[in-house]
């Protein structure tokens, strides 16, 4: 039996009066490609917020190998293995592409502040170290050509590779992907859905990715979850859930 | 000419000065959006621990120097920490008022301990004077630009080149996408404190090696006018704040020198309050779109 990466039981949170997620259930075992899906407003992104530690939940337990992730901060739950992309791309504008992947980098390779001042041997090195390996993970998105461009100059379909590209630097066993295909178009969501199955085999992580574009979801999900009003509707193998009945008439209507 | 010439020589080493502390004005603001008014009275610390290095303990200069820019560094974080860590989450005017009542505070401290006559000060800077032409320019004025072209080749180069400096940019930025990326917002909040209270050290020592007297209110107008020079230059820019320290030492210079010297500070606020009609986010500043 293979050991499950992301244990998650009985999550649950309100806000206000408002039950947003409701006794939410997930298995994820190591290597897994899984989807959650749901129509707007059905708790996917809240699901992902409390997974980071965005939000704290009120009931429910959540392991990522085994260890508690309940009271973590959004850094704390990075530090011990989960990184994520945004619905709407957050990344840092004003840094150049580089810097955006190497501020995400392990803080295995920190030093010392003083170093960095008085630009001590050591700063050299391990600077030239970070630079290196950003270079590496961008090479895998072909971003490398714009390192040294301003985040926001990047075409769009860049930006969201960048996003990725930064989650990665993190180290992540879990990666979580917010819609990674909003705004693209068929091309590009299709070269998106060879990008993620690669960066799951390389980097030899787990990913856990909300989407609505249910060609990219058929395509690449092994297992699916899917949310209605803030509750599991139906879960399981993909094609299976995607021919459930009650699926079906929660996306189309009755 | 001659004359011309000293006055801008003065004016960019008062300027140099409200340029390092408005640097500590701008990077705090940058991280925790907050104006920290307590920054002017950590100018005062840092002369007082140099005196007390140099003139109470017997230290070379070269010590006490060190020993003022570890005394305030580590004050820097210590009010952060006791002070405004608490009130991250607190609306802005509850921690405009914690940083006022921080500066009352640091100020009542000195005079406690050390009354309020002020004290005169022996310069540490042993740097003869440079006569080119006519034109002769103090040791202490010399050492005053060398010193502030040093900190802030360093610190462009810390903001820009190294790991640390790339995440204070990104907390700046967007704090939440920060932390998700596992940086230590925390520890980036603490070594902003760090380095703008050293930095407002180092304004300290040169400051009164030009003074050369101690009184607990030192802080106090060079701490405003600097956060005047951080507002024109764009609050929360790092090169707007030095720019900005700079034109506002140029400026009071110049009127001082031929206009008035009773007028010199309201024609300094007066420009102030020019360029914020133009241009509200400073010299240098973008507008910035407050997120809901």
């Amino acid at each position: 039996m293979r050991m499950a990466l992301l244990e998650v039981k009985n999550l649950g949170i309100s806000f206000g009066g408002l039950k947003a997620v409701d006794n939410f259930n997930v298995s994820i075992e190591k290597g897994e490609l899984y989807g959650l899906i749901g129509p707007n407003g059905a708790g996917k992104t809240t699901v992902f917020n409390l997974l980071t530690g965005v939000y704290q939940p009120n009931t429910g337990t959540m392991e990522l190998d085994g260890v508690n992730l309940v009271g973590k901060s959004p850094s704390e739950i990075c530090r011990s293995g989960i990184a994520r992309t945004f619905q709407n791309i957050r990344l840092f504008k004003k840094l150049s592409v580089r810097d955006n992947v190497k501020v995400a980098l392990h803080n295995d390779v920190e030093y010392s502040l003083l170093a960095s001042i008085f630009r001590l041997p050591s700063y050299f090195s391990r600077e030239k170290a970070m630079n290196e390996k950003s270079r590496e993970i961008l090479e895998v998105f072909g971003l490398e050509e714009y390192e040294n461009s301003y985040a926001a100059n990047l075409p769009y379909g860049k930006q969201r590779e960048l996003e990725i590209a930064r989650a990665l630097a993190t180290e992540p066993k879990l990666l979580l992907l917010d819609e990674p295909a909003a705004g693209m178009n068929p091309n590009e969501t299709a070269e998106l859905m060879e990008t993620i199955k690669l960066i799951r085999d390389k980097f030899d992580i787990t990913i856990l990715l909300i989407e609505h574009d249910m060609k990219l979801v058929a395509g690449i999900c092994e297992r699916l979850t899917v949310l209605n009003f803030g509750t599991e509707l139906a879960s399981g193998e993909t094609s299976e859930v995607l021919n459930d009945p009650k699926v079906i008439t929660a996306y189309l209507g009755e | 000419m001659q004359n011309i010439v000293e006055q801008l020589i003065n004016g960019l080493s008062t300027g140099s000065i409200y340029a390092l502390i408005a640097l500590g004005y701008t990077m705090v603001y940058g991280i925790a959006r907050m104006i920290n008014f307590a920054h002017g009275d950590i100018i005062m610390v840092g002369a007082y621990a140099l005196y007390v290095g140099v003139s109470l303990m017997n230290l070379p200069a070269a010590a006490a120097i060190l020993l003022s820019i570890i005394v305030c560094a580590v004050l820097g974080i210590t009010v952060e920490k006791v002070a405004y860590k608490p009130l991250r989450k607190a609306p802005p005017l509850a921690v405009l008022i914690t940083a006022i009542g921080v500066s009352y505070l640091l100020q009542n401290l000195a005079l406690l301990i050390f009354n309020a006559t002020p004290i005169p000060f022996q310069s540490v800077i042993q740097v003869p004077s440079v006569s080119i032409g006519g034109l002769t320019i103090s040791g202490v004025t010399i050492v005053t630009l060398v010193v502030t072209l040093i900190s802030m080749v360093l610190l462009t180069l810390f903001i820009n080149q190294t790991k640390a400096g790339s995440a204070m940019r990104a907390v700046s930025e967007d704090k939440g996408a920060a932390e998700l990326m596992g940086i230590n917002v925390n520890r980036i909040i603490s070594q902003t404190f760090a380095i703008g209270s050293a930095l407002a050290a180092v304004a300290g020592i040169l400051y009164i090696c030009q003074y050369q007297s101690l009184r607990p209110t030192l802080g106090a107008l060079p701490g405003i006018k600097a956060f005047v020079a951080a507002v024109l230059g764009g609050i929360g820019n790092v090169p707007g704040a030095m720019l900005g320290g700079i034109v506002l030492g140029l400026i009071e210079s110049i009127a001082k020198a031929y206009i008035s010297t009773e007028l010199s500070d309201a024609i300094v606020f007066g420009v102030l309050v020019i360029v914020l009609l133009v241009k509200p986010s400073g010299l240098l500043g973008k507008l910035r779109n407050e997120k809901v």
